[in-house]
């Protein structure tokens, strides 16, 4: 069932390209009915998955001089993002309701990276996984730099050099371990449990990891993602950060740990205080909490506070990777969940909901508009989103984060200690950029009142997108258990070895 | 031998032969006072309809040899030759109907007769085993190329290629007769069987490191490898877009059939070099024992194409040299390939890996003509879109594609599909061609060297995004300076729909053709 996510996306894509030009609405409500079936697939897959274990959808050799297969299966872990991507496809159509130039070109390649996406969730074999990660590159290039903003070639231009080259890596780890392991299967269980050697996982899983982690934001190789974010439209920074993202952390916790899990070991020597390559991308992961955090305190344009918070979020995945043990990896698959949720919200609300009324995200502008006035739903969506983002109890955020947290702790107490740093910092920028875009009382711009100065109605799109993205958060943070039981036993089968 | 034999083993050069003549004959003496554009189409049919007797005639003469000896043979439909030699035909095919919609020449009868001369002259290259044949079909293949380039006359570039192309190739085909001549003298034979067992049965000499270089030097300018490719960007750019299609795809499967038979035949590991004394040969003498001394020249050579031909690619703003320079680069992951033929390993690990009838032998061997053909398959369909771009703009040069979305959004679509699969984007058939190629080169030899090399070269494919980018870019995202719609030929357009739908359905099931090309191969 889950496997007609893929197929309907793709299929929506090349039925929007075959579109005659001028049809806007139609392309609109089109492009609606394939996310919404993808969205009800998705929980309907979600649904029925409960309390199973890995079950396989299609199993179909595919190049059979080589062993691969065209293996769609889904254990927890792929259920529950996706359920994300349908949530995120959903949402983002909505948002890109008011697209005009070039409708259906834009649904067209928005649903491609959407098929993509589910694809990579789904597949189970090593190079089939690859080629859905790669499917999903080229259709970012197009949306960000035919419909984005703020220096959208170079921003495009730079997110596809970036993915391409993180998946350089993982091509030449991928072709190193498929020669080495001389297994006639690329299947991702057959492969984990052919056991490579130790030494050759040594030196492959740095490889791989970082080639998918440079797609997850992982510092220092995460400035594709604020520049590519602010360029984006609106629809595509949510899938970005929504989605896109988690395919990189995705792509280190199937394939980089899963494959390679001796690759974590000791080195046998100390380097700086560093141990292992558990303790470098842990480092590395800190550093992003902190460092994101920091940065998206110091900017004046309210798109990039974002765009630096994503990349904040996302070193808490990578924190509760490497902690290696149940409760971090289960707090990090669901901060996945939980941040493609938020920052899908938080990029709707700023992208689309304030950007498209008041064409600018410069916060000093937006001080002198008395938005909370002006705009109150946009007002008290970015509060309710801003407050899940700063991980407050009642939201997704915070399940996520205090699992991630206790996780690391068991490890390294120091890791808990620097990434505190970074929540608190991230209360202060969600603060700062709700008080400055929406509470100031800076003295009014005087052409407030003017005629032609008035903001356009919040429509039924951006509504229905607002609450279906705050709800799941909510829903997840009151009830974590809905996600938590689905993911526990993916993880704890994932760590176990094995895939059962 | 008897000439029924020979007949019958030379069925599709024959056929191709015959085809020239008709066309001629039709041409010059029927349709003289036919009206050019009458003139063009019987042409290009009557040439594909000459390739595709001579497909017919190589289904009858599969499996031939012939020779004064069965053994040593100098021509044999077996294995890899048969995929060529297939691909070379419907590739020739492709060229010729893309002809139907160019106004370069009112020579047509001439233009296909030569095409269809030139194809057949490769036919007997992808199958020949004997030097002096080999050099024969490579000389009817080249005089063709030259040929074509200058077709069109009242072009200055086209002159100007035409007369580059023929005396760096005249240069090449010296340095290739006096490589096969030191074999030669060496071995007392101009076999390819024979001279590997004199090869093994004497031990090397270094000399015959003076003679691969040569040979590579010959065939290396061929196939448009650093650092013997300065033609090919001049070439690319000023002959006609069929002739350049033609050069780029029939010419280069040829070409590289030859280097596979080459490698298939002298790989083969031949001993300790005997007899010198010295410190050049003990330390030849120690490498020799890893590395087969053709390889390692191959592999210098393929390392320099990748980098060379993906760094000068960024610079370009001309689309056909553009396509000149990510040509070098492709035949420098090819050249991998080659290089890493595993004939001198023969692990039995790699029978096991390999599922089906393909030994160790055959692996790398099946994925370079994999590459060679889907490369072959795409690299015509770019040309035809540039024609087209071409005709309507008067121009090649990346500026020329703005708002090709808008202006012709077919044609968009096709350079869409082409470009991304030689940038290796999957699901489309570049990228299981470099897959497959690169799984290869990993599985034949273990070790630092090739790993290294096939990272180099996934690197470099990672580069190569960009150029490519920088044309698509153009088509689809920056605004249109003229909006005026592009047309077509129908039949241009049907040809080009054709090559990318190959390109995404070989793509989406590459079982299909690495499953005929290893149908090819004898059993066992």
């Amino acid at each position: 069932m889950l496997a007609w996510t893929i197929y309907l996306s793709f299929a929506g894509a090349l039925l929007q390209a075959l579109l005659p030009k001028g049809k806007a609405e139609l392309a609109r409500w089109l492009a609606l009915g394939f996310a919404v079936a993808g969205l009800a697939l998705a929980v309907a897959g979600f649904a029925a998955g409960m309390g199973q274990g890995r079950t396989v959808i299609v199993d179909l050799p595919w190049v059979p001089s080589m062993g691969i297969h065209f293996l769609l299966a889904a254990d927890g872990i792929s259920r529950v993002l996706v359920l994300l991507t349908g949530l995120a496809a959903v949402a983002g159509v909505l948002f890109s309701w008011n697209i005009e130039l070039r409708t259906n070109e834009f649904f067209a390649f928005f649903l491609a990276l959407i098929g993509g996406v589910y694809g990579v969730f789904l597949s189970f074999d090593l190079f089939l996984l690859f080629v859905f990660y790669e499917i999903a590159i080229v259709p970012k290039y197009f949306l960000i730099s035919i419909w984005g903003s703020t220096r959208r070639e170079y921003a495009a231009m730079k997110l596809a050099l970036y993915s391409f080259a993180g998946s350089a890596m993982v091509l030449i780890g991928l072709l190193a371990a498929y020669a080495t392991s001389g297994s006639h299967s690329t299947g991702l269980i057959a492969l984990a449990q052919a056991g490579l050697p130790v030494s050759f996982q040594m030196w492959c899983f740095p490889l791989v990891f970082t080639g998918f982690a440079i797609l997850a934001g992982m510092w220092p190789f995460h400035t594709w993602a604020p520049t590519g974010h602010v360029a984006a439209p609106t629809a595509a920074s949510m899938l970005l950060a929504g989605v896109v993202m988690k395919l990189g952390a995705y792509g280190c916790l199937r394939v980089g740990i899963a494959l390679f899990p001796r690759g974590l070991d000791p080195w046998g020597f100390s380097f700086i205080g560093l141990g292992s390559w558990r303790d470098v991308f842990a480092l590395l992961a800190v550093i992003g909490i902190v460092y994101g955090a920091l940065v998206a305190l110091a900017q004046t344009d309210f798109k990039f506070v974002i765009g630096y918070s994503s990349v904040s979020h996302m070193g808490f995945v990578l924190l509760g990777l490497m902690t290696l043990n149940q409760i971090g990896m289960t707090g990090a698959v669901l901060q996945m969940f939980s941040h493609g949720v938020i920052a899908g919200l938080l990029f709707a609300i700023v992208g689309r909901i304030v950007y498209e009324r008041t064409h600018t995200r410069q916060l000093a502008e937006l001080e002198t508009m008395h938005l909370s006035k002006r705009l109150p739903f946009a007002a008290w969506a970015f509060v309710i989103a801003g407050m899940a983002s700063m991980g407050l109890p009642g939201f997704s955020g915070f399940v996520a984060e205090l699992q991630v947290l206790v996780g690391a702790w068991k490890v390294n107490p120091w890791w808990v200690i620097a990434a505190g740093v970074g929540i608190v910092v991230g209360i202060a920028y969600t603060w700062r950029a709700l008080q400055k875009a929406f509470f100031s009382d800076a003295p009014p711009s005087p052409h407030l009142n003017e005629p032609g100065h008035e903001l356009a109605a919040i429509t039924w799109p951006e509504v229905t997108g607002v609450v279906l993205l705050t709800g799941a958060s909510l829903v997840v943070g009151l009830y974590p258990r809905i996600l938590l039981d689905t993911i526990e036993p993916a993880v704890k089968a994932l760590l176990a070895g094995g895939g059962q | 031998m008897n000439y029924w034999d020979l007949f019958h083993a030379t069925l599709p050069v024959t056929a191709l032969e015959i085809a020239a003549l008709v066309v001629l004959i039709v041409d010059l003496g029927l349709l003289r006072r036919a009206s050019l554009k009458v003139r063009v189409t019987t042409a290009a049919l009557l040439g594909v309809a000459g390739c595709g007797a001579a497909l017919w005639g190589l289904t009858l003469s599969a499996g031939q040899s012939i020779g004064v000896n069965f053994e040593l043979p100098l021509l044999a439909e077996s294995g890899g030759t048969v995929a060529a030699q297939a691909g070379i035909l419907i590739l020739t095919a492709l060229t010729l109907l893309l002809l139907i919609d160019s106004v370069f020449t009112r020579h047509v009868g001439e233009y296909v007769s030569v095409v269809l001369m030139a194809a057949s002259g490769g036919l007997i290259v992808a199958a020949a085993q004997d030097l002096l044949v080999i050099f024969i079909g490579l000389e009817l293949l080249s005089l063709g190329l030259y040929i074509l380039t200058a077709f069109a006359k009242s072009s200055g570039k086209s002159a100007e290629a035409a007369l580059k192309y023929y005396l760096f190739g005249g240069m090449s085909a010296a340095f290739l007769l006096f490589g096969f001549s030191y074999f030669y003298g060496l071995t007392g034979s101009t076999n390819l069987k024979q001279i590997q067992w004199s090869m093994t049965a004497s031990g090397a000499s270094p000399m015959f490191y003076v003679a691969w270089i040569l040979v590579v030097a010959g065939l290396g300018f061929k196939v448009a490898a650093v650092p013997f490719h300065l033609w090919a960007p001049d070439t690319y750019e000023g002959a006609p877009a069929p002739a350049a299609a033609f050069i780029a795809s029939v010419s280069k499967v040829a070409s590289f059939a030859l280097l596979l038979t080459i490698s298939m035949n002298w790989f083969v590991q031949s001993g300790p070099i005997t007899g010198q004394r010295g410190v050049v040969t003990a330390a030849l003498r120690q490498y020799y024992a890893t590395w087969p001394p053709l390889a390692t020249i191959l592999l210098v050579v393929a390392a320099a194409s990748m980098i060379v031909g993906n760094l000068a690619a960024l610079a370009q703003v001309s689309v056909r040299r553009l396509l000149a320079y990510s040509a070098i680069a492709h035949a420098g992951y090819i050249l991998l390939g080659i290089a890493a033929h595993p004939v001198y390993q023969g692990q039995g690990r790699l029978i096991e890996w390999a599922e089906g009838n393909i030994g160790p032998a055959y692996l790398s061997a099946n994925a370079v003509l994999y590459y060679v053909l889907t490369y072959g398959l795409t690299t015509i369909g770019a040309f035809g879109v540039v024609a087209v771009v071409e005709r309507a703009t008067g121009s090649d040069r990346m500026d020329a594609f703005l708002g090709l979305h808008k202006r012709n959004p077919v044609l968009a679509g096709v350079l869409l599909v082409l470009f991304l699969s030689l940038a290796g984007i999957p699901s489309l058939v570049g990228f299981w061609a470099k897959f497959n190629l690169f799984a290869a080169v990993l599985g034949a030899s273990a070790g630092a060297a090739p790993f290294a090399l096939v990272a180099l070269a996934v690197a470099l494919s990672a580069v190569s995004l960009y150029y490519y980018l920088q044309v698509l870019k153009r088509a689809y995202v920056m605004p249109a300076v003229d909006e005026t719609p592009i047309k077509a030929h129908p039949v241009t357009l049907a040809v080009l729909v054709l090559i990318a739908a190959a390109v995404v359905g070989l793509g989406c099931f590459p079982a299909l053709l690495q499953g005929w090309i290893a149908g090819c191969y004898p059993v066992g």
